[in-house]
């Protein structure tokens, strides 16, 4: 896979004195999706402002498709949506206006075909002709989000984009952002949604106080990082744990009637629950039920960010 | 496609006719406020007062006024056009578009001033045509009447899209022309001869810069003018000269663009 954005060494420090960048490394392969996941102010919008040209970096170096953004900043540009955090837009325009002027600002020849199917994509069709200040919320981000893409970029960056937005707006975002993959577009989304990540990412970089903690593939992470705990209801509640089971890693919980145990996801051969069932009963530990369950990533992320911090 | 071309001319096009779009939106305070407020001039001056006063340089008053007025108009308007044309993304948060587009900053200042400057010869030619109405206007110089319509609508559109990145609130952005430019342009000489003066205030006035715009426009019209008409175009270039020099300087720093 060839990086569509690599980043290098990448600082940003703000006259107030604010680092909200501090020399991050990044390289993002073309097509994939990637989250940036952190807490606020962590520096998620930051670094994109910087690869889309909209805040000037301290130092360090950004390519997008092998283009360095400052010195080649129309091939770099041309290149890239952008949807922002905030909705941005001119309210006095009617959908279909502010969409052709964007594509033209990007330097595209009109094509009102792509765009009809744009719109359609979006159900933004039926409100061509509505001016923006008539649309809800909701039609605005949509709106937006067709701005970004009405010059066919290789690269999106979506910051925030389900803060709070409805479920149809929601489950329709998911959807578009698979097609565009399909398409190959590389979709950079930032969130503080644990389960957003989740649901579409195939990596996963963690950001916290303009430092790059960790990025890595999210199913790897979730292996790697990623906990399953038995919880066995006891028939008779336990004082302390029977020194036969010492080098177990179990913990009593409600007071001594819940036994739990925790072990690495991708342990091998379900993490010897059935040896540990068998030795129960042994020693003759009754239980009435049983569950298993598996950390989300919000679990992952919140023990990074809780350690880093 | 903008890969291999060194220009977007698609992006300035699409500036330019975005901004032509918010005249067409406002049409009555774009156009028609100042055509009324021109006929107004010329019924107090022209019509009232001006039927009182001799003739200036062997022009009647109100034929003299014209080319005053129209200055009077094309500053207030360049500069009002071009400052709010790039103040208003700015409030609204659009500018990320524009900043983030393949564009240089030379073509983002050629669209917007581009824009502001056209809207502004555009209502000169109208208030000129509506003096027509009322007073006798004869143009002895077309090429250079043409020409100053131009160079002044581009130079104070430059300094109103300067005032529109400086400025961090609405009232910021009315400060400059009404406590400024416009006092400037009434004691230009817009509605008299600064020959008319003692010699101290003609003295004074000709550290107004206005007095050279004025002066120069009003030669082209009826070939007689406070100052040579040289020192006019001069003054004018080197305004723009100015502007240009300090726009190439916030594009550069992104001050007040870019954090």
């Amino acid at each position: 896979m060839s990086p569509i954005i690599s980043i290098a060494a990448l600082t940003k420090k703000y006259a107030s004195g604010l680092v909200a960048l501090d020399a991050v490394d990044l390289t993002i392969d073309k097509g994939e999706i990637f989250a940036l996941l952190g807490p606020n102010g962590a520096g998620k919008t930051t670094l994109i402002g910087v690869v889309c040209g909209i805040v000037s970096l301290t130092s360090g170096r950004v390519l997008v498709a092998g283009h360095e953004i400052a010195r080649e900043y129309r091939a770099a540009r041309s290149k890239v949506g952008l949807v922002p955090q905030e909705i941005a837009l001119d309210i006095f325009s009617t959908v279909w206006r502010t969409v052709r002027f964007s594509r033209g600002l990007f330097g595209r020849r009109p094509d009102d075909d792509y765009l009809e199917q744009l719109l359609r994509d979006l159900s933004l069709w039926e409100k061509r002709d509505s001016r923006v200040v008539e649309l809800s919320g909701g039609m605005k981000r949509r709106v937006m989000i067709a701005k970004a893409l009405s010059h066919e970029p290789e690269v999106l960056f979506l910051d925030e984009p389900t803060a709070g937005v409805d479920v149809n707006l929601r489950r329709d975002m998911w959807a578009l952002v698979r097609r565009l993959r399909d398409k190959g577009v590389t979709v950079i989304l930032t969130t503080h949604y644990i389960e957003e990540a989740e649901e579409m990412a195939d990596r996963v970089g963690v950001i916290n106080g303009g430092r790059l903690v960790l990025v890595e593939e999210k199913t790897a992470l979730m292996h790697k990082l990623g906990k399953r705990r038995l919880t066995l209801r006891l028939h008779e509640p336990m004082a302390a744990l029977p020194s036969s089971l010492a080098n177990w890693p179990l913990a009593l919980e409600d007071g001594g009637k819940r036994l739990t145990y925790t072990f690495n996801a991708d342990a091998e051969g379900g993490g010897g629950i059935p040896i540990l069932l068998r030795r129960l009963g042994e020693i003759g530990v009754d239980f009435t039920d049983l569950e298993t369950s598996t950390s989300t990533l919000e679990d992952i992320f919140v023990g990074l960010i809780g350690r880093a911090a | 496609m903008s890969d291999s071309l060194p220009i977007n001319p698609e992006g300035v096009w699409a500036i330019y006719r975005q901004e032509m779009a918010r005249t067409r939106r406002t049409i009555w305070q774009s156009v028609a406020v100042p055509v009324i407020t021109t006929a107004l001039y010329f019924v107090v001056f022209g019509g009232a007062i001006g039927s009182r006063i001799q003739q200036v340089g062997g022009v009647s008053y109100g034929a003299f006024i014209v080319p005053g007025l129209i200055m009077l108009s094309l500053l207030t308007q360049s500069i009002s056009n071009a400052s709010i044309g790039v103040y208003f993304p700015k409030f609204t948060g659009t500018i990320f578009e524009i900043l983030s587009a393949p564009l240089s900053s030379a073509e983002i200042v050629f669209a917007y001033v581009g824009a502001a400057a056209t809207k502004s010869v555009m209502i000169g030619l109208i208030i000129l045509a509506t003096a027509t109405l009322f007073v006798p206007v004869q143009i002895l110089h077309p090429f250079w009447m043409i020409a100053f319509l131009l160079l002044t609508s581009i130079a104070f559109s430059l300094f109103g899209f300067i005032i529109g990145i400086w400025a961090k609130n609405f009232e910021q952005l009315a400060i400059i022309p009404s406590l400024i430019v416009t006092p400037l342009t009434f004691l230009g000489g817009s509605f008299y001869s600064i020959d008319m003066l003692p010699p101290f205030w003609r003295a004074v006035s000709l550290i107004n810069p206005v007095v050279y715009l004025v002066s120069g426009f009003r030669w082209s019209f009826y070939g007689q003018g406070d100052v040579g008409v040289g020192i006019s175009l001069g003054f004018t270039a080197l305004f723009i000269a100015v502007c240009l020099v300090l726009l190439w300087w916030i594009f550069r720093t992104g001050w007040r663009l870019k954090p």
